[in-house]
């Protein structure tokens, strides 16, 4: 039923990838192959009397066993593991064109650095002077950041892009309060990532949502009726999740501003811009980075990410604390003393494994790596976009697109295939699907960012493959229906998931 | 360059496809008077091996436990992680992977949350997990929002014996809601003074901490009733995972949602990031839980598949009516912490968890027995515990650092972060963490080079 006699015999044989199934292992879960007795771990030999719990603590609060908690041995959990990782989509696998994430080639040499022992084994607590590589590490990565995007200051601490955003809003907030001020409302783009309206619902803000142009891009004159003294600010993602650099923002911020309201940037897209603008020049307040998607950290299956936040002097005040310093004889210590501050917002000093990584492209790159990487990107996305837009209706028209381009589902009109159908059929031509449905305001949309990481060969055979898709749905529609096909699984039953949620295994549950 | 694969011939070919002169016209949107003029002033590449060179060389300058042992935990643990759980993680497969939003080709990652969230389940004896927070800290205040969502309309957090920092990452998140924080001070002993006489039917939720931040145990059954009386949730926060294969469920005591810090489930100290947050609650509260989940499906051919479920929850559908902001969550961290729950197993982890308590009271007998120490806590601990020293917590803790020991945590630096009753004074004081990797003469050096002088 899926074998390769299913892809229709037009398909061009050259230069396009081919998904097949290869040796996909099944592998049942940890607990319906545990065994009792089976033993995974080597436990050093006590050097100490055992002491039994019991006799220090009252029964009642003691743990008598963990029932059902897996039993294997470590070949077992190796071949499970291992299996398991045959299923997915990476991008040392092949091109993953997910737009708006930045799915870029992770070098090894960051893992390498990341794993050192003077980096990976040391204690958030352990003594200052102990710690003087690291926080040295730290501070020359906050100021490169700095310079990249046009910043005064960056703090390194949040976690994740969104809990950056977090940060920044706060920070605005502070801003405001500070000077006696309550504004109780933020403006965002209805191009947004949901990052944006959820981080200002967090710090009490209504959103108010700005419409797009026509050409895609924001206008003074949305904002201008828009923005009044209860307006804390704006939230622009630029270059937009449309892909469209925001040429008016200069004149946006300049609104803004002059009604006392602050610009807060969503750095998810900076990878458009690296050596060629810088959000901080253009009026941007405060802005978010994603270490995993601009500064080549591992995505990871869905995070750590780490969301450091650059910010201009006038904000320095509010940044979460602890704020690294440079002590005159030249080390790096933690200052708390920070009476203004939003405050914590990581029970340590974020996610410093991932700054490491960052620090090491940005060596590896230096200023013209870092330029030509963005050159890269803007060239491959618009390479897609000249190649695909005289079968596939561009969401941005002729504007010159930046890192990513957006594809409508007009090309499909008079099929019964959607932008999912194209998407689930992509697999079986081995690639992972673009985003779909975002941003919001194109119907059925098809958001496609190759990165710099992929050749022309490579972009080639994307494309070639979206060629093909597209005259199967109309010559075999039923095909991308029913796609994937050459999966280890078929499409999957969301619905069925949402309706009774199964979120755990339960003994007896089992197939 | 090694990371982009263009050509010169690459370029001029591609375009030429697009129809452009120049890499130059690919940005001739952008106004001239924003583009850069000059380049970025960073330090110029360097080779690979340069990097490693330089880094190396930086790293080495940090203490670490190759060159020191360890007795500093305090939110943060130095644990033993077998070869294979770095060895699993190393597979591209999983760490050049993004958050398995087409489940067809995440089938590995779905199914590892799907372990996750059922280990999580088991070891809290509650009904349901999530697929991990950035870390405790957040986990904690992400818990104190869920429990305000379910008990709308109250405006009251107490807590008790929480770590210093997640009590800042709890006040920075609730900054902009109008909530009221209580701290119920620690006794005597050790313990919180009884949770009865801070909760009423304004209280949301009581965030208690297990073992409390100066490793005492607490008697969360006792506060489980004083909770539920006054209607509000009880929240289980955990720092020392390992502590949840010894003591009974937090959730088998009445905390209606559990969370905390996994790190100690194989992960690297990492300068304290990225670690793992991890939550659970009870099925009713399912709803209003944060972070992403995975659930268990089928295909259309009818085989059983795991995919992201209940998004409705979530920022990138409820947009500013989320139950949090949270997007990427810590997938490589709960990767690590699912093999070396796997590897260690259900007798491995109580054993390990037992031989983590044996190092700790072989420790507090040393203490008992070197003149200059004290034992300041009455009450009983997993594997950490205050120690009095004889001068001030700094000098003890520089005399341990000369014996290559990081010694623990000066407490005297979170004296005023500590809120006690008159009775409770500890005077110069440091917090000590006895895991598998303490050996018996380092934990007997140890109480030699705090006790300095007077040993």
């Amino acid at each position: 039923m899926t074998d390769s006699t299913t892809f229709p015999s037009t398909y061009p044989a050259a230069g396009v990838g081919i998904a097949t199934r290869g040796m996909s292992l099944e592998e049942p879960l940890l607990f319906e192959s545990s065994r009792p007795g089976a033993v995974g771990y080597s436990l050093p030999k006590a050097d100490v009397p055992d002491c039994d719990p019991a006799s220090v603590l009252p029964d009642e609060f003691l743990r008598e066993d963990i029932p059902n908690f897996p039993e294997l041995s470590e070949p077992e959990v190796v071949r499970h593991f291992t299996r398991m990782s045959t299923w997915n989509a990476a991008v040392d696998l092949g091109l993953y064109p997910l737009g708006s994430c930045t799915m870029k080639y992770n070098p090894k040499v960051n893992e390498r650095v990341a794993r050192l022992s003077g980096f990976a084994n040391t204690h958030p607590l352990q003594a200052q002077e102990l710690s003087q590589g690291l926080l040295g590490s730290m501070m020359d990565l906050s100021e490169y950041l700095a310079e990249v995007a046009g910043f005064d200051h960056v703090t390194l601490q949040p976690a994740a892009g969104a809990q950056g955003e977090l940060a920044g809003v706060m920070m605005i907030r502070a801003y405001h309060e500070a000077r006696g001020e309550q504004r109780t409302k933020i403006l965002i783009p209805d191009t947004a990532h949901g990052t944006n309206p959820a981080s200002a619902a967090l710090n009490g803000y209504d959103t108010i949502s700005i419409p797009t142009g026509d050409d895609g891009i924001l206008h003074p004159e949305a904002i201008e009726p828009l923005m009044g003294p209860d307006v804390a600010g704006l939230m622009i993602t630029n270059p937009n999740t449309l892909g469209l650099f925001e040429e008016n923002l200069v004149e946006i911020a300049k609104i803004v501003h002059n009604q006392g309201g602050l610009i807060y940037g969503d750095g998810a897209n900076l990878n458009a811009l690296m050596g060629i603008a810088r959000p901080g020049d253009l009026g941007i307040d405060v802005m978010h980075f994603n270490l995993h998607k601009t500064f080549t950290t591992p995505h990871g299956g869905g995070g750590p990410g780490s969301g450091p936040v650059g910010i201009k002097a006038h904000l320095e005040p509010f940044l979460p604390k602890p704020v690294l310093r440079t002590h005159e004889d030249g080390g790096v210590f933690l200052d708390n003393d920070r009476p203004q501050s939003i405050g914590r917002l990581h029970g340590n000093l974020g996610n410093v494994g991932m700054m490491t990584r960052a620090l090491t492209y940005i060596r590896f790159m230096g200023p013209d790596g870092l330029k030509r990487s963005t050159e890269m990107a803007v060239l491959n996305a618009n390479y897609v976009a000249a190649r695909l837009k005289d079968r596939f209706v561009l969401a941005t028209g002729d504007r010159p697109v930046m890192h990513e381009c957006v594809f409508s589902d007009e090309h499909l009109e008079g099929t019964d295939v959607t932008t999912m159908d194209v998407a689930k059929r992509l697999i079986d031509y081995g690639y992972h699907p673009p985003t779909t449905y975002f941003p919001l305001i194109v119907h059925g949309a098809l958001m496609i960012e190759p990165t710099e990481s992929e050749s022309r060969e490579s972009l080639d055979c994307f494309i070639a493959a979206l060629l093909a898709i597209d005259d199967e749905a109309r010559r075999d529609p039923g095909l991308l229906h029913k796609a994937p096909h050459n999966t280890r699984l078929t499409r999957l039953d969301e619905t069925r998931a949402a309706r009774k949620p199964i979120l755990r295994w339960s003994p007896g549950s089992g197939e | 360059m090694a990371y982009n694969p263009h050509t010169d011939a690459d370029v001029a070919s591609m375009l030429e496809v697009i129809g452009q002169p120049s890499i130059e016209a690919l940005f001739r949107n952008l106004p001239e008077k924003i583009r850069l003029q000059q380049d970025l002033a960073l330090p110029s590449a360097l080779s690979e091996q340069e990097i490693l060179e330089e880094l190396e060389a930086r790293a080495a300058h940090n203490a670490n436990l190759s060159n020191y042992t360890y007795f500093l935990g305090a939110g943060t643990y130095p644990h033993f992680s077998p070869s294979a759980v770095d060895s699993l993680i190393s597979r591209s497969e999983f760490y050049t992977a993004y958050t398995p939003y087409q489940p067809e080709i995440s089938q590995g990652s779905l199914q590892a949350i799907f372990e996750w969230q059922t280990m999580i389940t088991m070891l809290t004896g509650l009904d349901a997990a999530n697929a991990s927070l950035y870390d405790g800290a957040s986990a904690a205040a992400e818990a104190a929002l869920m429990a305000l969502r379910v008990k709308r309309g109250r405006k009251k957090v107490v807590v008790a014996g929480l770590h210093p920092h997640y009590r800042e990452v709890l006040d920075t998140y609730l900054a902009a809601l109008g909530v009221e924080i209580v701290t119920v001070p620690y006794t005597k002993d050790g313990r919180a003074q009884a949770i009865a006489d801070f909760v009423d039917d304004q209280t949301a939720c009581v965030l208690i901490q297990q073992p409390n931040f100066l490793g005492c145990v607490e008697d969360v059954q006792l506060a489980a009733q004083a909770v539920q009386e006054a209607g509000a949730l009880l929240v289980g926060v955990v720092t020392e995972a390992l502590s949840m294969a010894l003591l009974r469920p937090l959730g088998e005591l009445g905390a209606d949602i559990v969370c905390g810090e996994a790190q100690s489930f194989g992960l690297p100290m990492n300068f304290g990031g990225p670690h793992l947050g991890f939550m659970a609650t009870r099925s009713k509260f399912l709803r209003q839980m944060p972070g992403r989940l995975v659930g268990e499906t089928v295909d259309l051919r009818g085989k059983r598949g795991f995919v992201l479920t209940l998004s409705t929850r979530e920022q990138h559908i409820r947009r500013e009516k989320a139950t949090s902001n949270i997007c990427t969550n810590q997938g490589l961290c709960l990767l690590m912490a699912t093999i070396y729950l796997s590897l260690m197993g259900r007798q491995g982890l109580q054993k390990l968890a037992r031989l983590n308590f044996s190092k700790a009271e072989y420790a507090k007998q040393r203490v008992r027995e070197t003149a200059g120490l004290d034992l300041p806590l009455s009450a009983p601990s997993f594997n950490e515990f205050v120690i009095r020293v004889p001068d001030s917590a700094e000098a003890a803790l520089l005399r341990a650092q000369e014996n290559q020991l990081i010694g623990g945590l000066d407490l005297t630096a979170y004296s005023n972060k500590i809120d006690k009753t008159d009775d409770f004074d500890l005077g110069p004081a440091v917090l000590v963490c006895f895991t598998e990797l303490a050996k018996r003469e380092d934990i007997d050096r140890l109480c030699q080079a705090l006790a300095g002088d007077d040993a």
